[in-house]
């Protein structure tokens, strides 16, 4: 989730200690990747040719200038690139060489939850009944695809406890915008203007960020020994000033909250609604269901949980599942089941009369061709298959952390927290940092070159060069085994010289960037 | 049993005997006993790969698509052609199952596209910077309406009424929370009014919103608009329909501060109105203001060219509650489908197309209008919408049009109707919607004399 901009001045600067170059960084050995210099679609521009060829003009031609005044039009078109359609493939198909994916290998992303994406559902995503629907299409004739989503509704809601489901917001943090607005519409239906949300300071980012989006200020809340919510730290915070506490649970260190009763009632005693970020909701499906906790408000990542492919930065899902007190506000339309009066067939409609709603938080319906996915994967899965899910989640994060301890790697990078795990742990990299003079990012470095995804680094804040783990439940005993084994090795290589792991990677198609140096002079376009 | 997992019971007793617990259920010791769920899930049992293949065809068979019928529903999302090349490339692994780019040695496909697609957005915009996506067209307004906020925090909004209401909606739903009230402004004539705009905006407008073409069609004076909205420091914002920006003069160069939109048309199929992409340019001044990912190009310890997310100094997960915006996850893959896309239409091909899509539309509209009971809405400039008023309740029109095939357009408040054309829509199909659009109007006029 989290990657600070890179120290890449220990890689430029030789005046910066540490800098000593070594054989392997030689520019003259290289890989066939690493020889072929990037090239933009606009570089491979020829003037005169297409991929593209319009369909016969079928209508008299009227000229131009008397449809659009000319001094609405452009001087020119815009100039992208002349290039014919095989070598656009060619482009593209290279470019996507240079991709590391989750089909390729191990992804273990803390929080992000890399697990397989089952090929069927881009088959059925792909049907025509669904792929080409108009969103504004008339209810009656799209009553497939609204019976498809008041259904995943049920489920959802279902899976978190909590009855009314909303899928309209189109990623987590969309859905953690909708909860906090939900939370300040229920509360000024009460007459009162609250001022305050609490976050721990474990939060994914996206929870401050979106209480200031939502005119909220943000109060942090310490964390305990134990790694779950400092309850006496809480309890001094919490006042009716308070809206809300955005939770996730298990949370980033991959730890349950152990006092989380306690936590839901002091919420509550206060008059603030209880939210639950479902970034990690991989771990409980079928377990334990935040509604049966006492949270008010569950936003759910259907590209995590549920399975969308994550398509090197989305598409997503954020539906939101909420209690009875919430239900009045949810956005709208709300996909909702008619019954007609006379019996017969169950109508599915769009339902706009919700005069409590916060109103829209995007066009039309929301992400469908994720709910397609999503709602193929529950089905594939059933009940028991989603419990089984979770647990083989949970049992391969503590297996994997477990071999960790018995191959020695803990003793460099140990768990921060020193208990039974849920989906994902995270490890300290502050020992290796000390005693094998390599940081947290190196050894992500290092593993790019053992061709596995490293884990998110330096998140969550709290842990010094913290890694965090996260396997999946669609990995192999053998590919944990595997992932074990490169980590000692890593590790094992920098006991004896350190800037192996600092100068690497070296077999990447192209080796580490000068991230301060873009940001300081940004080049976010091609000149053309 | 769960699918797609691979333990089987013998892994499960030796990974058990590692972690050094007795069973599955020990794992969850933590959670309090009251808390776990006793029951299994009320879901119905895991179905086979072909029943839940047959169970999803056949809910996809109870839609009528746009392969079903002869569709003229436009209002912000277009049934296009999305080209074969288009799911060749974004179907590949390699593009559909990364993360986002945090490591980027390993990710330079994906951030050369965004690279690539950030320099096409900014040659149709006419706006220097551009993101690596948003969610889609209506809450890109809203995020803009945010840029807007933290930029000048002024109260007040104005927003065009030819915005499209969802827009509208959602800049209303998200300005609510930080506490900005937006004051809608009604068209003339089907478009913005300049002298209305200057009337309305005053020390108070923080943002001034308008669409391109707006909601009814009509291509908007944006030389004589932006001079009114700018008047007191308010930023343009102006959402645009991207394959009209082929032809039209684009928004940045009349002095729109931010020009944001709805990226479906650009090789992105309808899905039921999702997902698409959001596409977002702004002008320099607003670079560090911006939302969600940007791509840079910079060069690695050997000086090889690369490319790496960049400025991330404005996002969630360095910035927390000072961050520019709380997007994370956006919409990389549907904006790949639109460079490709870009790609495959090339620098005439684009052109080509948008002009096609005017003369077929200028046609449409002459014929449409010319029919018994049916009027244009107004007469401005457009390129591929227009909007008709129909002497008859449009709704019943349409669903009497819905009889033969065919689905006239929207339905507009007041009897309107929003009829949008593709190059999917022929000369023929133009026709034949005259033919059934007329005889239901003549029908629904009959109707309403014989009572």
């Amino acid at each position: 989730m989290n990657e600070p901009l890179s120290d890449n001045r220990l890689h430029t600067d030789p005046e910066i200690e540490g800098f000593r170059p070594i054989a392997r960084r030689d520019p003259a050995v290289q890989t066939a990747q690493q020889r072929d210099r990037a090239t933009t679609i606009y570089e491979r521009s020829v003037e005169g040719r297409r991929a593209f060829v319009p369909p016969a003009l079928d209508v008299p031609e009227q000229p131009l200038d008397e449809l659009i005044p000319a001094r609405l039009r452009r001087s020119e078109g815009p100039k992208l690139p002349e290039i014919s359609e095989p070598e656009i493939v060619r482009h593209y198909v290279r470019l996507s060489t240079r991709n590391f994916h989750l089909d390729e290998g191990f992804y273990p992303l803390g929080s992000c939850t890399m697990k397989h994406n089952p090929k069927l559902h881009e088959r059925v995503a792909a049907l025509d009944g669904f792929a080409r629907l108009h969103p504004l299409q008339h209810p009656s004739k799209a009553q497939g695809a609204l019976e498809l989503m008041w259904r995943l509704q049920g489920a959802l809601g279902e899976i978190a406890g909590l009855p009314h489901v909303s899928l309209q917001p189109s990623a987590g943090s969309h859905g953690e915008l909708a909860g906090v607005l939900l939370t300040r519409a229920y509360h000024e239906d009460r007459g009162e203007q609250r001022t305050k949300v609490l976050t721990p300071d474990t939060a994914h980012g996206t929870n401050p960020a979106t209480v200031t989006m939502a005119g909220y200020e943000v109060v942090k809340v310490a964390t305990a020994d134990d790694g779950g919510v400092d309850v006496e730290d809480l309890r001094a915070k919490a006042d009716d000033q308070v809206a809300c506490l955005m939770l996730t649970n298990p949370n980033t260190l991959g730890l349950w909250d152990r006092r989380i009763e306690e936590i839901a009632a002091i919420v509550h005693d206060v008059g603030a609604t209880l939210y639950y970020d479902g970034a990690n909701l991989n771990a409980v499906v079928g377990i334990s269901r935040p509604g049966d906790i006492g949270f008010d408000i569950v936003h759910f990542n259907l590209h995590k949980t549920f399975t969308q492919p994550h398509g090197g930065g989305g598409p997503g899902a954020g539906p939101i599942a909420v209690s009875d007190r919430i239900e009045p506000y949810l956005p709208r339309p709300q996909v909702v089941r008619r019954a007609p009066e006379n019996g017969g067939e169950p109508r599915f409609d769009l339902d706009y009369d919700r005069p409590k709603s916060i109103g829209r938080l995007r066009g039309f319906q929301g992400n469908f061709g994720t709910f397609v996915r999503s709602y193929a994967y529950i089905r594939s899965l059933g009940a028991e298959g989603l419990r089984e899910m979770s647990e083989t989640a949970v049992l391969n994060a503590n297996y994997l952390l477990a071999k960790l301890r018995e191959n020695g790697v803990a003793e460099h990078l140990p768990a921060a927290y020193d208990r039974i795990c849920m989906h994902e742990f995270v490890l300290s990299g502050a020992p290796a940092k000390r005693d094998l003079k390599v940081k947290t990012l190196d050894v992500a470095k290092r593993l790019l070159d053992h061709n596995v995804h490293p884990p998110t680094v330096y998140f969550p804040l709290l842990v010094d060069e913290a890694l965090l783990v996260e396997p999946t439940e669609t990995e192999t005993r053998e590919t944990l085994d595997h992932f074990a084994a490169v980590l000692r090795d890593v590790l094992d290589e920098a006991a004896e010289d350190p800037d192996v792991a600092r100068d690497a990677p070296y077999t990447t198609p192209v080796r580490r960037l000068d991230e301060a140096g873009a940001a300081k002079r940004p080049v976010i376009r091609q000149p053309l | 049993m769960s699918r797609y997992t691979s333990a089987t019971d013998a892994d499960r007793a030796a990974m058990l005997e590692a972690i050094g617990v007795a069973s599955v259920d020990d794992l969850f010791a933590d959670i309090p006993e009251k808390l776990r769920l006793t029951r299994a899930l009320d879901l119905p049992a895991g179905l086979a790969e072909q029943e839940v293949y047959a169970h999803l065809r056949a809910l996809a068979a109870r839609n009528v698509s746009a392969a079903d019928e002869i569709s003229f529903v436009g209002a912000g999302m277009y049934d296009h052609y999305v080209p074969a090349l288009v799911d060749a490339i974004a179907l590949r692994s390699e593009f559909l199952t990364p993360y986002t780019p945090y490591q980027p040695e390993i990710s330079q496909g994906g951030l050369q596209v965004m690279f690539e697609y950030q320099t096409a957005i900014s040659e149709l915009t006419g706006l220097p910077v551009s993101n690596a996506s948003v969610y889609e067209g209506p809450s890109a307004v809203g995020a803009a309406g945010y840029v807007a906020r933290t930029a000048n925090k002024r109260p007040k909004f104005v927003a065009s009424a030819g915005l499209h209401p969802h827009s509208l909606e959602t800049l209303r739903t998200m300005s609510h929370g930080y506490g900005t009230e937006v004051v809608e402004l009604p068209l003339r004539d089907g478009a913005t009014d300049p002298d209305a705009l200057a009337a309305a905006v005053d020390d108070d407008t923080g943002a001034v919103f308008l669409q391109q073409p707006n909601f009814l069609g009509a291509i908007e004076d944006l030389d004589a608009l932006a001079p009114a909205a700018k008047a007191t420091g308010a930023l343009l914002v102006v959402a645009a329909d991207p394959i009209p920006l082929a032809l039209l003069k684009p928004p940045g160069e009349s002095g729109a501060d931010l020009v944001v939109g709805e990226g479906q048309p650009l090789g992105n199929r309808l899905d039921f109105g999702g997902p698409s992409f959001g596409f977002f340019a702004a002008t320099e001044a607003l670079l560090r203001r911006m939302p969600g990912r940007i791509a840079g190009e910079t060069t690695d310890v050997d000086g090889r060219r690369g490319f790496v997310l960049t400025l991330q100094t404005r996002e969630q997960h360095i910035r927390r509650e000072k961050a520019t915006s709380n997007i994370c996850t956006a919409q990389a893959l549907n904006a790949l489908c639109g460079m490709v896309y870009l790609a495959w239409l090339g620098r005439r091909g684009m052109v080509e197309l948008a002009e096609l899509l005017v003369q077929r539309t200028a046609y449409a509209r002459a014929t449409l209008g010319a029919l018994d009971g049916v009027a244009l809405l107004h007469e401005q400039p457009v390129v591929r919408e227009f909007a008709l008023r129909l002497d008859a309740p449009a709704e019943r029109v349409r669903e009497r049009c819905f009889e033969h095939g065919i689905d006239p357009g929207l339905p507009l408040e007041g009897d309107g109707l929003l009829v949008a054309i593709t190059e999917q829509r022929s000369r023929a199909d133009i026709d034949r919607l005259a033919e059934v659009l007329g005889a239901a109007v003549r029908e629904e006029r009959r109707e309403r004399a014989a009572v």
